[in-house]
């Protein structure tokens, strides 16, 4: 009768035996191997790289195996694995502006100097079934084009709009960003710091958010001014040393929104920025991020504060996926105590609301 | 480290890395210092879920020692599938002993309840909490509600008191029922019932809590006053049940109802079990 609140610990054991060959599955078909995650499902790696806040292909890939696909859960994995690594050291700010693309579009003009590059995407397919993947065979498989040679570094647009002063500058005082997971998030947050936190967010969160700007709810009219996809060369500076020294390179996503902007008492009318990055390929995260960034800036440029996107401690403090599946998912623990004793106060409640209709029955 | 985590790999005594725990001290103290204030700190990511007691278990594992003897309850069991997850990540990480019983504990880790055999003053117990704001639901905005406690402007949290006894007669809050602490700042005891709010106060015990998600830690220091917020012709009361404990026929402890089928039987016994167990003990040598 009791046995209700009582075999917990056999209980927990047995569920992680079954979940483990649950996660191998049919024993009859190869397990996956993580370079075949790192390769054909690269593009779950990258996110579970850019949520988990860590670059490591080969991590995410373990993760994702672990996670039995599951993204959120292998961001979790990540995350708990990476809030006990040692900081050793910051890197020097990255250089988009120098990263080797393979990727880069401007919405905002038909050419630019460097080029279009469409690059491996998904945007001009026709979303049918390919059947001839289900082959499993390489036969059908087109030969690839050839690489175009490397074109250099290439201008970014907003540059292009700033030296006619058409956009707001950059800031260019260098500002020591904050660490949201060393230091808890305190409001007003800075731009650095909500990028931050923006960076780790929720893919879907933030593409639901930037969409709602679109259709109206503190709408900024954007302009996908540039997006790039490439890789850039990580630098520290070693204290012994006191020069930069080159420990890797990451591939990366930039998305620079162009916004308009009216102008105000003390800024004139010009084009005003909304920025995207996140690490591996992840445009469409990318730009949702750039739109969330514009919506953010409201109360900064002047405007009204009057949609979600636009509120801070509404974006930020429900940006993190780990915590919105962790105090969503708590709700299956045990709550029989407070439910107890909201069921006394219902009894109680129903039992004195009853007792005067009785009365007037009578 | 203990050879119990060293099974594990690299990982630290009780998981977290001394800077952390160093940090995390830091923030106990101030709580400590300023009884029910909510002082922020750099909750990290722990390797169990947001919502599981991560904020619990960081405070746990700043203060546990070699010398400690945990108990972890959930729901005022033991053997509860959390509080048996959480006891064998310390079992684990940290090699300490775990007991059941609440006087053979020196750290108390709890969500939801507080024991019914009273609290000593060699003893901690650390509060899991998901919500540490009182006033949240009164204002969503953090900038906001510091302001509020720091102006003790807890008007509002008296209106929506006096608003349910206006409607119902009485107040409809069950658990989580708001307190002042020490005569100054509003608390929120964690979802306890308000069955256990008194045992709060002038507790022997040092009362620590950690809300992991939300990155804040409270505490109430040994001895203080903790008072549940009423009104002179509407003082404080808790729950009591017509029934006795199945099991060990105690009538003054918290019980859970138990549906023992789908004809409406149920049977009332202790949610905690260490106290159920140890009277059913006493029962037998008489």
């Amino acid at each position: 009768m009791y046995v209700a609140v009582k075999g917990g610990e056999k209980a927990i054991e047995a569920a992680h035996r079954l979940l483990a060959e649950t996660r191998r599955g049919d024993p009859g078909v190869p397990e996956l191997a993580l370079a075949q995650i790192e390769g054909q499902l690269a593009l779950a790696v990258d996110r579970v790289m850019a949520e988990g806040s860590v670059y490591d292909r080969e991590l995410a890939a373990l993760a994702i195996k672990q996670a039995r696909g599951d993204l959120i859960e292998a961001i979790f994995l990540l995350r708990a694995y990476r809030t006990t690594l040692p900081r050793l050291a910051a890197s020097e700010p990255i250089d988009t502006g120098k990263a080797h693309l393979r990727r880069r579009i401007s919405a905002t003009f038909k050419d630019v100097p460097g080029g279009q590059i469409l690059g491996p995407t998904f945007d001009y397919t026709h979303r049918l079934l390919d059947f001839a993947l289900a082959a499993e065979s390489g036969a059908a498989m087109a030969a690839a084009p050839p690489t175009p040679a490397d074109s250099g570094p290439m201008p970014r647009v907003s540059t292009l709009l700033g030296d006619q002063g058409l956009i707001e500058p950059n800031p260019t005082e260098p500002v020591e960003p904050g660490d949201l997971t060393r230091d808890p998030l305190a409001f007003p947050a800075d731009r650095a710091l909500r990028l931050q936190n923006l960076a780790r967010g929720d893919e879907g969160f933030l593409l639901s958010l930037g969409y709602s700007t679109q259709r109206g709810y503190g709408r900024n009219h954007p302009f996908a001014g540039e997006i790039r996809i490439g890789d850039v060369e990580i630098e520290v500076v070693p204290p012994e040393l006191g020069f930069p020294v080159v420990i890797g390179e990451i591939t990366i996503t930039e998305c620079e929104m162009v916004n308009q902007f009216k102008g105000s008492a003390t800024a004139p009318p010009q084009f005003t920025r909304g920025y995207g990055l996140v690490f591996g390929e992840g445009e469409r995260k990318a730009m949702a991020m750039a739109l969330v960034d514009r919506a953010l800036r409201a109360e900064e440029l002047g405007e009204e504060v009057t949609a979600p996107a636009q509120d801070q401690e509404f974006v930020l403090y429900h940006s993190d996926n780990v915590e919105a599946s962790g105090f969503t998912q708590h709700l299956k623990l045990p709550h029989y105590v407070d439910f107890q004793a909201e069921l006394n106060l219902i009894r109680r409640m129903r039992a004195e609301w009853t007792e005067p209709q009785a009365e007037a029955a009578e | 480290m203990s050879d119990a985590a060293a099974g594990n790999g690299s990982y630290n005594f009780a998981y977290l890395d001394e800077q952390t725990k160093r940090m995390i001290r830091r923030a106990i103290l101030k709580a400590v210092a300023i009884p029910g204030y909510q002082v922020p700190f750099a909750s990290r990511e722990m390797p169990l879920p947001y919502g599981w007691g991560t904020g619990g278990i960081q405070v746990t594992a700043s203060i546990i020692g070699q010398g400690d003897t945990l108990k972890v309850i959930d729901q005022g069991a033991d053997d509860t599938t959390n509080a048996v997850s959480i006891r064998h990540f310390f079992e684990r990480t940290a090699g300490v002993a775990t007991t059941e019983q609440t006087a053979a504990a020196s750290i108390i880790q709890t969500r939801h309840r507080i024991p019914e055999a009273p609290l000593h003053d060699n003893q901690i117990i650390v509060y899991q909490v998901p919500i540490p704001e009182p006033l949240r639901w009164i204002e969503p905005r953090e900038a906001e509600t510091r302001k509020m406690h720091a102006l003790a402007e807890y008007g509002p949290m008296y209106v929506r008191l006096y608003e349910d006894i206006a409607q119902f007669g009485q107040v409809t809050t069950a658990y989580d029922y708001p307190v002042v602490v020490n005569g100054r700042y509003l608390m929120r005891p964690s979802p306890i019932p308000k069955f256990d709010n008194p045992k709060m106060d002038m507790n022997p015990a040092l009362q620590l809590f950690g809300a992991g998600r939300e990155k804040r830690i409270y505490a109430v220091p040994p001895y203080t006053s903790v008072k549940s917020l009423d009104f002179a012709d509407h003082p404080f009361t808790v729950e009591r049940w017509a029934q006795c404990c199945a099991i060990c026929g105690a009538d003054d402890s918290f019980l859970d109802e138990v549906i023992t089928d789908d004809q409406g039987g149920c049977m009332f016994v202790c949610s905690d079990t260490d106290y159920c167990r140890s009277r059913q003990t006493a029962q037998a040598a008489e």
